[in-house]
């Protein structure tokens, strides 16, 4: 295994859900990605997002990781979930919120 | 450069023949599309393996000349 997919097994691993993202939760820097914020903000539960546009290793080596050529991408437990279309389909049909029960939820900063 | 929709269209058929593709260009900048494939290869598929059979068929262009594609996979009912 190369570094960066090294990197980003650990990544993937530390926290139970992983945005990898265009931008971070406030600005999001690509309407997929806000999508992404979006749907996860919806379910209420705690994540961890991951700027690419800050680590050009990362944001190439996630394509080859996961053999998915875009971003946003969300892993759960660290395994691939999808990007933002399928986490809208997952989300529409209550997969999401099922895949996510018993995560721990988002602390309220208001 | 962008993609166009017709050249989506026809790369999606020649590697899913029974495949019907409903595409929208959602900003009317023949850039930003959006696409419901329907196949009855998708049977019994995760939908990360369905959404990749796309990617696939669209041979590495996805995420490089095309840059939003909004995706959404069926199989036939």
């Amino acid at each position: 295994m190369s570094n960066v997919n090294e990197r980003i097994a650990a990544m993937t691993k530390e926290h139970d859900v992983v945005l990898f993202m265009k931008g971070s939760k406030l600005f999001p820097q690509c309407g997929f990605s806000s999508r992404a914020v979006a749907i996860l903000d919806h379910t209420g539960v705690e994540f961890e997002t991951v700027d690419v546009l800050q680590d050009m290793e990362i944001r190439e080596g996630i394509k080859a990781y996961s053999d998915w050529p875009t971003i946003p991408q969300l892993y759960v437990d660290g395994e691939f979930v999808g990007g933002s279309d399928i986490m809208m389909e997952m989300f529409e049909a209550g997969e999401l919120q099922q895949m996510l029960e018993g995560k721990k939820a988002a602390t309220s900063e208001s | 450069m962008p993609m166009a929709g017709d050249d989506i269209v026809a790369m999606i058929k020649a590697a899913i023949p029974d495949a019907e593709v409903e595409l929208t260009d959602l900003a009317g900048d023949n850039d930003h599309w959006a696409a419901v494939v329907t196949s009855a290869e998708f049977e019994g598929m995760p939908r990360v393996k369905q959404h990749q059979k796309v990617y696939a068929a669209l041979g590495g262009r996805m995420g490089v000349e095309l840059h939003a594609l909004q995706l959404t996979t069926k199989c036939p009912a």
